[in-house]
């Protein structure tokens, strides 16, 4: 039995270099510096930061699909470096590729990891919860992106455990099944497990997490509740956001004075941040307008978790 | 959120650890008996050299019949097509989609994964083993009783040779490469590599190597054993060297993502 009153992982000092790489003259390089975290039971925990900032390799090595260079890790009260079998039983890991057999069939395939546990979840309720039997049967190269993502998250949950890694549990979702998703990380956190997930969705953060730890070039700069991490932003260096609303993958970096922050905080929705004057916004105009875009919302706020991210992980995030 | 909830909901518990290998055995079996393409290269392609063999001359004079040597060299050909490459190409393309990361996750893990992969190709090899017996009978052949105990074991012993050369492959290149590799190997081993023809009937600059390829090993191996009734020593030392050269390699430099 778990001492639930413990955390369920504890990341402390994490260091993790890779390569040799060529390009720095076959030296290594340091990915993640000094990520430290704790995740405890009946809690979403996320990581929040940039792509690259060393969120995927800092669970990773939670998982024991990396190994660590320096500091320590707990997870349910053992070093996960090599897990044993009893400890990989308590703990559903959902990749960011997914990691499942193009040529499988979902429902299948679901079977077949159940039967990897000794008291698996209901892989019918699983697979009616997430609305994946209505393509049950279709193999997995021919599904979408965020069915796929669903498939994945199912096959995570399928041995019931107690502690699950999500890493970026929201790509590739429409709307619809993003709700549906986090309707069920919720109900899954009120049912007990820790929940640790990653995103560089500050959306994602917001909406799911009970605490956020944000890391930012492989270490954690920030951690706390959504709002102790806005009043933190308080006192973080004053500045204005501008957030609009408009097709997703656009630049407006390229439109914009160079010391101003600017993010897609979810696809088509971007932030704008820093020292702001009336011509960052008549230059933001211009460039829509070069576009021919108008955007579907603009909104324009002076705090938010946005800033605390931006001042806290510098101006890198372009 | 009371701290307590997951200790009302029990420790989750992994399935034992026999039944693990044996699910993930059976599922890579039916993977590889729906895979097409694999089922050309595991049978139907070695029936088309047993049948080519007893039908042309290239293996008389060899002091039996022709279907008595060919058999056992196609029975070699079966194992290097399923254990190396269809077991390579898709661990190749599992370990490009992350499969091979997943599943090391669950309470399977690594061990249990390549170990279902062995059981796999096992299982495969006893389908490919019987067809080809089937159809080797009604040409005529006739093993020694002692040849079929000795041939069994060797038989195994050629496809974990392979399995581990298999995997060293899939582990450390691309995909496409190990698709390239492999099948390329397969032809090459085929033609020229000492395993359905013995090395006495392979052209000039070759025929002093093939002895000591893993394909010539389990070749010469299984013939020995399948014609005389006899153990060669020094192809089975071969053939176990090759064995723990490419585990080891494996091992060493197989890369899981």
């Amino acid at each position: 039995m778990p001492d639930s009153s413990a955390p369920a992982l504890v990341i402390d000092g994490l260091i993790r270099d890779v390569g040799p790489i060529a390009a720095l003259d076959g030296r290594m390089k340091r990915i993640v510096s000094g990520v430290n975290l704790t995740a405890r039971f009946g809690q979403v925990t996320a990581l929040l930061g940039a792509n690259g900032a060393g969120k995927t390799t800092t669970i990773e090595c939670a998982q024991g699909l990396q190994r660590r260079d320096g500091g320590t890790i707990t997870l349910l009260g053992e070093d996960p470096d090599r897990p044993s079998a009893a400890l990989r039983a308590r703990v559903g890991v959902m990749l960011q590729d997914g990691g499942l057999p193009p040529s499988a069939r979902p429902l299948a395939l679901l079977h077949h990891v159940a039967g990897m546990y000794g008291s698996p979840r209901s892989v019918d309720e699983l697979a009616d919860r997430l609305g994946i039997t209505s393509f049950a049967d279709t193999t997995i190269r021919r599904l979408s992106g965020g069915q796929k993502q669903r498939v994945a998250l199912a096959a995570s949950l399928v041995g019931n455990p107690e502690v699950l890694f999500l890493d970026e549990p929201s790509a590739g979702l429409d709307p619809q099944a993003r709700l549906m998703v986090f309707e069920l990380i919720r109900e899954l956190r009120d049912e007990g497990l820790a929940i640790i997930l990653t995103t560089h969705l500050l959306d994602d953060a917001q909406k799911l997490a009970d605490y956020v730890y944000i890391v930012d070039d492989g270490a954690t700069v920030a951690s706390g509740t959504v709002p102790e991490l806005l009043s933190q932003a308080t006192s973080a260096e004053a500045q204005r956001t501008i957030t609009f609303e408009a097709p997703a993958g656009l630049d407006p970096g390229a439109a914009l004075r160079a010391g101003l922050s600017v993010l897609e905080t979810r696809p088509g929705s971007y932030a704008v941040s820093g020292p702001l004057e009336q011509g960052d916004l008549l230059a933001l105009a211009q460039w829509w307008a070069r576009l021919g875009i108008m955007p579907t919302s603009l909104h324009l706020a002076s705090r938010s978790l946005e800033d605390v991210f931006l001042a806290l992980s510098g101006t890198e995030m372009r | 959120m009371t701290p307590a909830a997951a200790t009302i909901r029990g420790a989750s518990a992994p399935a034992p650890l026999v039944r693990r290998v044996l699910q993930q055995g059976r599922y890579e079996t039916l993977t590889m008996l729906r895979n097409g393409e694999q089922l050309i290269l595991a049978v139907v392609l070695p029936l088309m050299a047993l049948v080519a063999l007893s039908v042309t001359p290239l293996l008389d004079g060899l002091g039996a019949s022709r279907i008595n040597i060919a058999t056992p060299g196609v029975l070699a050909l079966c194992a290097m097509s399923t254990a190396f490459t269809g077991q390579g190409i898709a661990t190749g393309f599992d370990r490009r989609y992350g499969v091979l990361r997943f599943l090391s996750t669950t309470p399977l893990g690594k061990a249990g994964l390549i170990a279902g992969k062995m059981l796999a190709v096992l299982a495969v090899l006893v389908i490919q083993t019987a067809i080809v017996t089937v159809v080797a009978l009604f040409l005529g052949w006739q093993p020694p009783l002692a040849g079929v105990l000795l041939g069994a074991p060797l038989l195994v012993l050629g496809a974990l040779s392979f399995t581990a050369l298999g995997l060293l492959v899939a582990g450390t290149v691309r995909p496409e490469a190990t698709l390239a590799i492999t099948n390329l190997l397969w032809i090459l081993f085929g033609a020229l590599g000492g395993i359905v023809l013995p090395s006495s009937r392979i052209p000039g600059p070759f025929s002093g190597v093939v002895d000591f390829l893993p394909s010539g090993a389990l070749g010469g191996a299984m013939r020995a054993a399948l014609v005389g009734g006899q153990l060669n020593i020094l192809a089975v030392v071969i053939l176990l060297g090759w064995s723990v050269l490419a585990a080891a390699a494996a091992i060493r430099w197989f890369k899981w993502s």
